[in-house]
């Protein structure tokens, strides 16, 4: 019987440290995943005037359909919705059965695997691996906000043409009716 | 020996009430003064009895009195369920202890952490411990819904936001904010080791004060991980307390490193326990030649003695290591004059016992 995870919206299963798995794969390219994000970001942002003729909200569920499928291939993503994967050493962190996006917790086993799934390497192990890889791998000491549980199944890619374009609103906003009171 | 007295800082008017305002603190609570004056402090943990009788806390509590600064009361660890955190520190207020409230990512979301903690502050709690929180799977209700709504790191954010911009997550306005001492875990001997200080570095810039580390039996690899600390400016920025404690025989070593996450045992501790004629006695000399080992570690502020089930021998063990240095922590009987507090704190529990079920 598998535990429960924090963050599972879409089922997936732990993954073995013997097995192959892309998720692993892409850790160790993380440096030209980097390159490559980079890149598909000014794509996302001169993209978004077409995306906001189109309309946002339209867009919103192909998009991240299609999301989740080379996302969740290439790094076990679970939706979000927020993307940190470029903080994160391209290691998905929503993979951490307690969804810790800030760092390993204190039960990382001896041989780097999970407290909670013995036989699944520590996704922050992998995390600091990648992100000794990557150009840019300092931004791991960014203090990232807890998870907005309302942007699960939507597409990060839309949320960083929205916000970067500066041509749609904040994500939050546009999940929820209810946007952070203040 | 004569005993140094109490600082006189560290008197309230009454010994439940919080200590007069000192500036350049955060805290109304002892714990914070001791460690800002540069004493060595010494703080111990709590077993959490699985009852409602208070008597059962006040008991607990009275073997460390006189010898700690601080009490820490855990939230759920190992994920077992006992007393909660915010109940067992509500306790040890009323009788003037200075307790660090442990609070768990594991078992609440952000709007009953928020509330928790502002509850707590009300109460005179002064020191809280942000932690993630051993899984379900370890305890005593692994079928348990893992929460984890906040990480360790983002709560302590989030605490800090409450205490020194008055707002909760959400942005709504606080009007008394809790003055709180903010404290945090490491874990310097579990992998990626060279990713600890760093993470340790993201801590202090969420809001840590003070941290408290995972059981050191590998004094060697928490020098390494002190250096690097000292290199990155930490030590400046927080108080470490190491984590220390007595292991009762070579068996229960053994079953430890097995079984409770994040504790690293290096075999040679476990061979001298073996060795040892007496394991039990060996466990306190190997916890006390620990405890004189990180004192002497530049940027080591204090201990926390986790002494599970043998928290009567917390008060031997500081004595032998010396590392008060002839301090009286604070004990019920020293108080400023004409408060009987023996008789408040019987007043108190005979009106608890009193009251209607």
């Amino acid at each position: 019987m598998e535990t429960p995870a924090a963050f599972e919206p879409r089922g997936r299963r732990h993954r073995h440290a013997d097995r192959f798995a892309w998720r692993f794969v892409s850790i160790r390219h993380a440096r030209a995943l980097e390159t490559f994000y980079a890149g598909f970001e000014r794509l996302l942002v001169w993209l978004a005037p077409l995306a906001a003729r189109v309309g946002w909200e339209r867009l919103e569920r192909p998009v991240a359909f299609l999301e989740a499928g080379v996302k969740g291939m290439l790094f076990d993503c679970r939706m979000c919705g927020q993307c940190v994967l470029s903080s994160t050493g391209m290691s998905c962190p929503m993979n951490c059965p307690k969804g810790l996006r800030n760092g390993p917790c204190g039960g990382v086993r001896a041989d780097g695997n999970c407290e909670v799934y013995a036989d699944m390497p520590c996704v922050w192990v992998k995390a600091y691996e990648g992100s000794l890889r990557m150009a840019d791998g300092a931004r791991i000491a960014e203090v990232q906000p807890p998870v907005d549980h309302r942007l699960k199944g939507r597409s990060s890619w839309l949320a960083v043409s929205r916000e970067k374009s500066g041509l749609g609103s904040a994500p939050a906003a546009a999940a929820g009716k209810k946007g952070p009171t203040s | 020996m004569t005993k140094r007295p109490l600082h006189p800082e560290d008197f309230g008017e009454n010994p439940w009430d919080p200590l007069p305002e000192l500036p350049g603190h955060s805290s109304l609570g002892r714990l914070e003064r001791v460690l800002r004056r540069g004493e060595f402090a010494v703080t111990a943990e709590l077993n959490p009895p699985d009852s409602a009788d208070a008597e059962d806390v006040y008991k607990r509590a009275a073997v460390f009195e006189g010898w700690v600064d601080a009490i820490n009361a855990t939230d759920g660890s190992g994920a077992n369920c006992h007393m909660s955190s915010v109940a067992i520190c509500a306790l040890l207020t009323r009788a003037g202890f200075a307790p660090v409230m442990q609070i768990s990512c594991r078992d609440y979301n952000r709007i009953a952490i928020q509330g928790n903690v502002l509850g707590a502050a009300a109460l005179g709690v002064a020191n809280l411990l942000c932690l993630t929180g051993d899984g379900v799977q370890s305890g005593d209700h692994p079928e348990a819904k893992p929460v984890f709504d906040l990480d360790s790191t983002s709560l302590l954010d989030t605490i800090r936001t409450m205490r020194d911009d008055r707002r909760f997550l959400s942005g709504r306005k606080i009007t008394a904010p809790p003055r709180v001492f903010i404290g945090a875990a490491e874990n310097p001997f579990a992998p990626p080791y060279d990713f600890r200080p760093l993470r340790l570095a993201k801590k202090i810039a969420a809001g840590a004060q003070f941290i408290q580390t995972q059981y050191c039996f590998d004094v060697a690899l928490l020098a390494r991980f002190m250096a690097r600390a000292r290199d990155l400016g930490l030590t400046e920025k927080c108080f470490i307390l190491v984590g220390v404690g007595p292991l009762a025989s070579a068996k229960t070593a053994r079953w430890m490193r097995t079984h409770v996450a994040g504790v690293h045992i290096p075999d040679d501790i476990i061979a001298r326990l073996e060795g040892a004629k007496d394991q039990k006695a060996e466990g306190k000399r190997i916890c006390v030649d620990i405890i004189q080992q990180v004192r002497e570690i530049a940027g080591v502020s204090g201990i926390h003695v986790m002494a599970y089930r043998q928290e009567e021998y917390v008060a031997e063990m500081v004595e032998d290591s010396g590392v008060l240095k002839g301090r009286q922590p604070w004990r019920r009987d020293l108080k400023a004059p004409g408060i009987d507090l023996a008789k408040r704190l019987h007043d108190n529990l005979v009106a608890s016992h009193e009251a209607p079920v």
